[in-house]
């Protein structure tokens, strides 16, 4: 990653409306050349706008977007012939063969699969035993894998993934990720979004969205080692009641379900762990709970998001 | 490969692997023209008709001879009264009467004129008054050869019909069932194959690529300008071969312009595609705004004299009226293009009009 060069793109308070609604609000950051970047955030936040804006296809109400020293609106047919895009759908022709779907992008993006086959060979190594299987036919993870390397084909300087792994299997989402990897070892600069929080730790950098704004930017690990309370897992067999209680308690900053666990956050900065501990404990039991498995625990990127989401959202309602 | 060819290979692909749609759209003309050829014939054959004379002479015989040996009608039978006629034509035993006068052949002879009453089935207006005017013509030259051989002078009016003598509804429809074939494969499949892209989302992919929106519409529309090419190509056959409609004119400039009108309905259908944003909007779009005006406002089924005249003058605007006078004019009147250079003037401006149009509301991005 170079970070003296100018950046792979460069937004400026882009703000893009429809209607009365403002999808995408006062957005300023950079991506540089190499980096794998990663939006993350709940639907309706924005990023599909945000991606649409950043390949061309839609233009800013307000506001500067660049991509790779190109502006989006003006140099719109110098940057359509780099940008790799993949947009939040796989578009692909169902009736069509894995190979010819691939053919026709090729084609139209004024290349052949033999040219781009050193691009994409990686990727097209898993998909070629279904090269004559009808796209429609393949299963998500297929369709994702091709769906990439129709967006590869044509060698772009750099890759835009909005949302590639809505609606695919658990395992098909780390194989696409560790294609990512390599396709961003190999120089390529790579901005992609996702619903998913786990998939953030796998980018170099994340942005958390929300409602149209960028609540934060930062390396996974400074995310993470940035969360401003301590943090603990609550362990009951009664899940549901134990969280009500807990979030009666006076010091509660925050208490989430985390799959069979709940993680409490404490309002009180620099306080001493165990002693959070034996009060929570106390109050629990006051309150006809049986005693929990409480211990404290390092803050996942999960919860360093879910902590901004809640602030960002009780800003707005302050605001 | 070249972007182009990439386009129409795949373009055919989508084409030949929907088997449903494409035999559709291969066969339907095909069987359009036989429907029409054989059930929605608007010259008549066999028109169950009545005599009434109440007093039988060599004179009425010979009209009732004519009647019996026309193929036009089949003699139900020759009364002496008018009284069962009304059952008849309720049951739909019969469909026209021919009554007499008593003493036909003594006015025959006279100078006074000789009332003849002919009842004709009302019910279908348009065969109403063909069936009219044939059974009028039968009688009239009855009459005619009736009163040169009674010895007086009379008025002899002959009448005949240029270009379609026996007024056969071939000629008539085959002209208009090209112009409704390809308002279908052109425009209408060509409105659906791009709001597809739209729907399905990958127009996005395909709007990112260097490639100008047009190279786009142009690699997807090619395919339907062979196909709708096939199509005019077989009904023609059909029509020919089936029916034996004649070809009088230059075939080279007929299928011309056949392709001036399938890049005229193709421009119709980008049109359509660029407001349309699905499938369902286009096909309806294409259905009330283009099939209806095709089928109803070009002269294909109703005159278009018998229009109110809003109605006649917006048909100027139906690139079927037009191409219409020139199908008509190439086979029925064999015209050439020194008589045709209007319509066909007036159907490349509109072609052109229409192409610029298009480009114009082509989107280069989404909004």
């Amino acid at each position: 990653m170079d970070v003296a060069a100018p950046p792979a793109v460069d937004v400026r308070a882009f703000t893009r409306r429809f209607g009365d609604v403002t999808a995408v609000d006062s957005l300023t950051f950079d991506v540089r050349p190499g980096e794998l970047f990663g939006f993350i955030g709940p639907d309706g936040a924005g990023k599909t706008t945000l991606f649409r804006t950043l390949v061309t296809l839609l233009v800013p109400d307000a506001g500067s977007v660049r991509v790779l020293g190109y502006d989006v609106v003006t140099d719109l047919w110098t940057l359509r012939s780099r940008v790799g895009y993949m947009p939040g759908r796989f578009s692909l022709y169902p009736d069509l063969s894995a190979l010819e779907n691939l053919r026709f992008f090729a084609s139209v993006f004024g290349t052949s699969v033999e040219e781009g086959m050193s691009i994409i060979e990686p990727i097209w190594r898993q998909l070629a035993p279904f090269a004559d299987r009808r796209a429609g036919a393949l299963s998500g993870g297929m369709k994702q894998k091709l769906a990439l390397c129709c967006a590869l084909v044509h060698a772009p300087e750099i890759l835009f993934l909005d949302e590639p792994t809505t609606g695919v299997d658990a395992v098909s989402r780390r194989e696409f990720w560790d294609l990512l990897d390599r396709l961003r070892d190999g120089g390529l600069t790579i901005v992609v979004s996702t619903p998913y929080m786990d998939e953030a730790s796998r980018c170099d950098r994340v942005a958390l969205m929300q409602q149209g704004r960028i609540l934060l930017v930062d390396t996974p690990a400074a995310i993470r080692a940035a969360y401003p309370r301590p943090l603990f897992a609550v362990q009951a067999p009664d899940r549901l009641g134990i969280l009500a209680v807990l979030r009666r308690f006076p010091h509660a900053a925050a208490v989430w379900p985390f799959g069979d666990v709940l993680h409490y956050t404490d309002a009180r900065a620099g306080m001493d762990d165990g002693a959070i501990i034996d009060e929570v404990r106390a109050f629990v039991q006051a309150n006809g709970v049986p005693s929990p498995g409480i211990s404290a625990i390092p803050a996942g990127i999960e919860d360093a998001f879910m902590w901004h989401m809640a602030a960002g959202t009780a800003g707005e309602q302050v605001g | 490969m070249n972007a182009f060819a990439g386009f129409v290979r795949k373009e055919a692909f989508h084409i030949l692997r929907d088997r449903q749609t494409f035999w559709i759209l291969l066969l339907m003309p095909l069987v359009q023209v036989l429907i029409f050829g054989y059930a929605v014939r608007t010259d008549v054959r066999d028109v169950r008709i009545a005599i009434v004379d109440p007093t039988p002479s060599t004179a009425t015989r010979a009209l009732v001879q004519r009647f019996a040996s026309s193929t036009r009608f089949q003699l139900m039978g020759v009364y002496p009264t008018m009284q069962s006629l009304d059952d008849g034509f309720r049951s739909g035993v019969l469909r026209q009467a021919v009554v007499l006068p008593r003493d036909a052949d003594r006015l025959l002879r006279g100078q006074a004129t000789l009332p003849i009453q002919l009842i004709t089935d009302g019910a279908d207006p348009n065969t109403g008054s063909v069936m009219q005017s044939y059974a009028t013509a039968i009688i009239q030259r009855w009459h005619a050869e009736s009163v040169v051989r009674a010895g007086s002078l009379r008025i002899d009016l002959a009448t005949r019909m240029r270009y379609n003598p026996t007024l056969e509804s071939v000629n008539l429809f085959v002209p208009g069932l090209i112009a409704l074939v390809l308002t279908i494969v052109s425009a209408m499949m060509t409105a659906i194959s791009i709001t597809r892209e739209k729907e399905t989302g990958t127009m996005e992919m395909l709007l990112v690529s260097p490639l100008h929106p047009w190279a786009i519409v142009a690699g997807k529309v090619a395919p339907y300008v062979a196909m709708g090419f096939a199509n005019v190509l077989l009904v023609l056959g059909a029509a020919w071969g089936v029916f034996g409609m004649p070809l009088r004119g230059s075939l080279v400039l007929l299928l011309a312009e056949c392709l001036l009108y399938i890049l005229n309905a193709l421009a119709l259908g980008i049109v359509i595609s660029t407001s349309a944003q699905t499938q369902r909007t286009a096909m309806i779009a294409a259905l009330a705004g283009l099939l209806l005006p095709t089928l109803m406002l070009s002269g294909f089924i109703f005159p278009l004299e018998s229009l109110p005249t809003p109605l006649r003058l917006f048909t100027n605007i139906v690139p079927a009226r037009w191409f219409l006078l020139i199908v008509r004019g190439i086979m029925v009147k064999g015209a050439g293009l020194a008589t045709l250079w209007q319509e066909t003037l007036i159907l490349v401006g509109m072609t052109l009009a229409l192409l610029v149009l298009g480009a114009r509301r082509l989107a280069i991005r989404l909004d």
